[in-house]
């Protein structure tokens, strides 16, 4: 017992003199600090890889009922506001390229434009919600959310003049978007979440050169997100839209 | 470079809604598919720093997710697609 105590004060002591050595960002399981940001965005990666999978799942059923119900769904898809389906592409990706800037500025020191470019991220992520609303009230008041209040009679199938989509079909198509979408929205905001304690821990001064992985793995999500919306804008939006 | 790439995605973006006002036949959904993955790829190589990466291992978890993803949506959809030629 006296022996094992007098080892733990030999160890911290040998911690001390350790830290004068490095940088104390540097925890002791890594050899170098380039192996731990890799360990890092690894380990966020895998996690994204999970995202894929997750969010693979619900294109895939939009796929088969896509396949099923194709006059139905590009009936249904044309009800959409395809500009603001747009507009909030554009935003997205002004978006990540303020969440670039803010990890080009945590690496390089330049603090205030960090706390910017956070600030610009979060303004567009709640601009790109907010407009997410302005769509979905208009579904609502069109009676296009699925459930019991749920309507599309006599809605043309495009370039099949006479012909009406199946309401039961569209009801489908508005599930898998409302879903889709919906998640994507979470996402957002969770997005807005972690960016928000980016934000504090900047204007606190944590982030150095040296450490800086929140931003980066914060940075990481935020463009997964956006990709997901890369992928949705022309496949629910944009389906026939020619005709 | 981040404003290249920021430029190539506005681009593409504006391209893809242009592209679904043309009649293209069969080939609308392959093509704004196809700018969409140009979009996506570009979004992981710079903005997410794939192409860059000094750990091979990054690389490998991208190409793994890729993988599955296709494994499922390929699997599924091929099944789907020959259903009715029994």
């Amino acid at each position: 017992m006296q022996n094992n105590a007098t080892s733990t004060v030999a160890v911290h002591d040998r911690h001390g003199e350790a830290h004068a050595a490095h940088n104390p960002a540097l925890l002791h399981h890594f050899a170098t600090e380039e192996q731990q940001r890799n360990s890092a965005s690894l380990g966020m990666w895998v996690f994204l890889a999970t995202e894929v999978m997750f969010f693979g799942g619900l294109f895939c059923a939009y796929l088969v009922y896509r396949r099923w119900y194709f006059g139905d769904f590009a009936a249904a898809s044309k009800s959409i506001n395809m500009w603001l389906g747009a507009t909030n592409t554009a935003v997205l990706i002004c978006s990540s390229l303020t969440v670039v800037l803010a990890v080009w500025a945590a690496q390089t020191a330049r603090r205030r434009l960090l706390i910017g470019s956070l600030i610009l991220t979060m303004l567009l992520g709640l601009l790109f919600l907010g407009i997410k609303g302005v769509e979905y009230k208009e579904k609502f008041d069109e009676h296009h959310v699925p459930g019991a209040s749920f309507s599309f009679d006599h809605e043309e199938i495009p370039g099949h003049p006479g012909q009406y989509a199946n309401p039961k079909h569209a009801q489908m198509f508005f599930s898998l978007y409302f879903v889709m979408t919906g998640l994507h929205a979470l996402h957002m905001i969770i997005g807005l979440g972690i960016f928000a304690w980016l934000l504090t821990m900047a204007w606190k001064g944590r982030f150095t050169p040296e450490w800086h992985t929140p931003v980066e793995i914060g940075g990481l999500y935020w463009h997964f997100v956006d990709i997901v919306w890369i992928y949705l804008f022309p496949l629910l939006y944009l389906i026939d839209r020619h005709k | 470079m981040y404003f290249a790439v920021f430029t190539a995605l506005l681009v593409g973006t504006a391209l893809t809604v242009f592209a679904a006002t043309l009649d293209l036949g069969p080939f609308n959904a392959p093509v704004a598919l196809a700018i969409a993955t140009v979009k996506a790829t570009l979004v992981a190589l710079f903005f997410m720093h794939v192409y860059h990466a000094s750990e091979r291992l990054t690389k490998l978890v991208v190409v793994a997710a890729l993988f599955f993803l296709f494994l499922l949506l390929g699997l599924t959809m091929s099944d789907y697609a020959t259903r009715a030629l029994s």
